[in-house]
């Protein structure tokens, strides 16, 4: 919006001062983020800009904090040879990369779960016959709502106290997801249903937003066509919403990816997460490597804000709403 | 006109229209709950039933009264206000000597210190010379500990004596038995329950505010852009959004810390002496900055969604018919966006209040709200106070939920 040819000269010193002022919202809304990349490249083990750092010399830069995430907790001497046998151990034993792969793979599941879940439900409740639809979405969504710390805590006795009793047939089914008394605490199982929980509001929001632009004829128009539910589920429906499934998978990842509380109470030593991690990092000692895992994780979130982007842009265009 | 008997409309294979229509209605809709289902049995599963387990173990404690049968048979059997004479301490001294052999003391000792303090080691003191102790046993235990002989004690150990108690609500809302089983405050000087609830408040709402203001200017400007501007901005506003939390709070650590960003600057350019810093991280200070910071995503959004559906139309008319910018602002602009601001604010609000992660890490001490309280006493084992704790703000977060459904709607949240 230009400045209109009769504005007065406040209003053109305050037309000047709005955007100044939005200027340093956006640096405070954007600067802790970008922040963190310089300083991880930091050859002190300092949380600050070095003389050196800011005078650009190389010296004051380095990659040592990278590579304090590949070798911190391995058990191996400082100099020994980077070979095939020191990436294996640092594959099975870096407390890092035990963390990464514990983290992608409790994401994964628990978006599964959360995707497939929150969509059918998504499709039911955007379904103009749906009973008691309020009532239902509040309590789906209110996982969202829902203070964490008291999800945890009742995670923690639920899953502490409800526990399949040994030589059960269902205990022994379900064995290898449970612990060894049989309940759901400090196992992945345990891990993944409470971070599916925390991950499907969001599923819920985007499918339904995907649905509400939806034309319902085009079911009637594919039935009349001859073809069955099935087929109408999954060529008809399944494309277009599409974009909000995966955009909301995508949410329910990041949901599960950033979330400690739930795993401090529930979690036991296997189930150590990146964001568990780096609670430890940042409450006990407290060092760069922490700065590095945050631009890894910054470029990772950089990577999925734009997916969600171009998705939701793909999914206007093929709904037909165009941007004004 | 004569009366036509009109044989009710039916279908093709012969069956009345309505009741047909009624039957394809039932059906329609329990197939709309049936893709509903399995994810309502899911959150059943992993929400509603750990917070129902927890609600009951904030009523439920049986520290005192599965050790301490015989004293919990003499409550039985005599009425309230029933003098404490021997048997009730021969029952007691029975009691102990067990739970000396079980090692129970130290649990019903904690039972009872929740609402009489300093009685674990009394406890312990007295099932450890159980054994030893002769008749008359009330001068015994009062010549142990004093404490023994108190009627408060008897009292609290009453109320202690059945599983089921409303005992934990009582400590959380800092009050605490008289010796004639009334209620009572506790000493000013140890009331932090309430002061912390409302101090969970008072901090909510001054984010809630920064947020405000803070949101207010920049979701305009995204809402009066053109569209290609304004998606390139809002990346901006999104990118925190997306970023991990705890990637927000330590680079905020890096940047307020003693050592920091901040404090070099400043001490660089001699605003402040190089060795008296700021303070600006673990304390309140660093709690409102960082949540600030990470709530102000779920401010901008609902406002921007207002803003950008408010015709412009309306401003040029209020400003050619004589009203000054401000005027315009205040009479025309800011009523259309209160939609917006009630949105964000309570949502905000809501989440501001349950927060734990951001006050735990850059809180220090004074910075600390109600849910990390809660991880304190669960990482106590004090089981029954944490839940009786997190259920009071339960309740709180439902209220403002329930209103947040009703003032807006939870089905017309937007993400981005």
């Amino acid at each position: 919006m230009a400045l209109p040819v009769y504005a007065s000269p406040l209003e053109r010193v305050w037309y000047y001062a709005f955007r100044v002022i939005c200027a340093l919202v956006f640096l405070f809304l954007i600067a802790p983020i970008l922040i963190v990349i310089p300083l991880s490249f930091n050859v002190e083990p300092y949380f600050s800009f070095t003389h050196k750092m800011l005078a650009l010399d190389p010296s004051g830069y380095s990659l040592r904090w990278y590579d304090t995430l590949l070798t911190f907790g391995v058990n191996a001497p400082d100099n020994a040879p980077r070979d095939g046998t020191w990436w294996k151990q640092v594959w099975e034993q870096a407390a890092w990369v035990k963390a990464a792969k514990n983290s992608v793979w409790i994401g994964f599941w628990a978006t599964i779960l959360a995707t497939v879940l929150g969509t059918t439900a998504a499709l039911g409740l955007s379904r103009p016959e749906m009973p008691y639809r309020r009532l239902i979405t509040a309590i789906l969504l209110s996982p969202m709502i829902v203070p964490i710390i008291i999800i945890a805590t009742g995670l923690f006795f639920a899953y502490s106290s409800a526990c399949l009793p040994q030589g059960n047939i269902l205990a022994t089914a379900l064995s290898p997801f449970l612990s060894a008394k049989g309940c759901l605490a400090n196992t992945h199982l345990g891990i993944i249903m409470a971070h599916a929980t925390l991950g499907i509001p969001f599923v819920i929001i985007t499918v339904t937003a995907t649905l509400s632009g939806f034309d319902q004829s085009l079911i009637r128009a594919s039935a009349s066509l001859g073809a069955n539910p099935r087929t109408t589920f999954f060529k008809i429906i399944m494309p277009l919403i599409l974009p909000g499934v995966i955009s909301g998978g995508l949410f329910a990842f990041v949901t599960s990816f950033d979330e400690v509380v739930a795993v401090l109470f529930i979690a036991g030593p296997d189930q150590q997460t990146i964001p568990r991690q780096m609670w430890n990092g940042i409450r006990e000692a407290i060092s760069p490597a922490i700065l590095a895992i945050a631009t890894i994780l910054v470029i990772i979130s950089i990577c999925l804000l734009s997916t969600i982007e171009l998705l939701r842009r793909r999914s206007e265009r093929l709904r037909g709403v165009s941007p004004q | 006109m004569a009366d036509v008997p009109m044989a009710p409309l039916q279908t093709a294979d012969g069956r009345p229209l309505k009741a047909a229509l009624a039957r394809a209605q039932v059906r329609a809709k329990r197939r709309a709950f049936l893709l509903v289902l399995p994810l309502l049995a899911f959150v059943v599963l992993t929400f509603v039933i750990p917070i129902l387990t927890m609600l009951e173990r904030s009523f439920d404690n049986d520290g005192f009264s599965a050790n301490a049968p015989a004293t919990v048979a003499w409550f039985a059997t005599h009425p309230e206000g029933a003098e404490i004479d021997e048997t009730a301490y021969a029952a007691l001294v029975s009691d102990l000597a067990a739970m000396q052999k079980a090692k129970t003391a130290g649990a019903a000792g904690t039972r009872i210190n929740y609402t009489y303090p300093g009685t674990i080691s009394i406890f312990k003191a007295a099932a450890r010379d159980a054994d030893k102790l002769v008749p008359p046993y009330k001068e015994a235990l009062v010549a142990m500990d004093p404490k023994w002989g108190d009627p408060l004690l008897w009292v609290t150990m009453r109320h202690a004596a059945s599983r089921l108690t409303t005992d934990f609500y009582m400590v959380a809302m800092d009050a605490k038995r008289t010796p004639d089983d009334g209620l009572t405050r506790v000493a000013p000087e140890q009331r932090i329950y309430v002061y912390l609830f409302l101090k969970t408040f008072a901090l909510s709402a001054v984010i809630t505010v920064l947020a405000l203001l803070l949101s207010f200017p920049i979701a305009h400007l995204l809402a009066i852009l053109p569209m290609r501007k304004s998606n390139l901005l809002m990346i901006l506003v999104l990118l925190p959004f997306w970023t991990s939390l705890l990637v927000r709070t330590s680079s905020w650590i890096a940047i307020l810390q003693e050592q920091g960003i901040i404090n070099d600057l400043l001490a660089w350019a001699h605003i402040i002496p190089q060795d008296d810093r700021l303070p600006m991280i673990y304390n309140q200070t660093g709690t409102i900055i960082v949540m600030t910071h990470i709530l102000l995503p779920f401010m901008v959004l609902p406002l921007y969604s207002v803003m950008r559906v408010i015709p412009p139309s309306y401003a040029r008319a209020a400003r050619s018919l004589g009203a000054t910018s401000w005027t315009t602002f205040r009479r025309i602009y800011l009523p259309q966006t209160l939609p917006g601001i009630a949105a964000g604010s309570l949502l905000v609000f809501i989440l501001a209040v349950g927060y734990y992660i951001t006050p735990a890490l850059v809180g220090g001490a004074d910075g600390q709200l109600i849910s990390n309280l809660i991880s304190f006493h669960m990482n106590k084992a004090n089981w029954s106070m944490a839940a009786a704790l997190a259920a009071i703000l339960l309740v709180l977060v439902l209220i403002l939920y329930w209103l947040y459904d009703r003032l807006i709607g939870i089905d017309r949240l937007k993400l981005g």
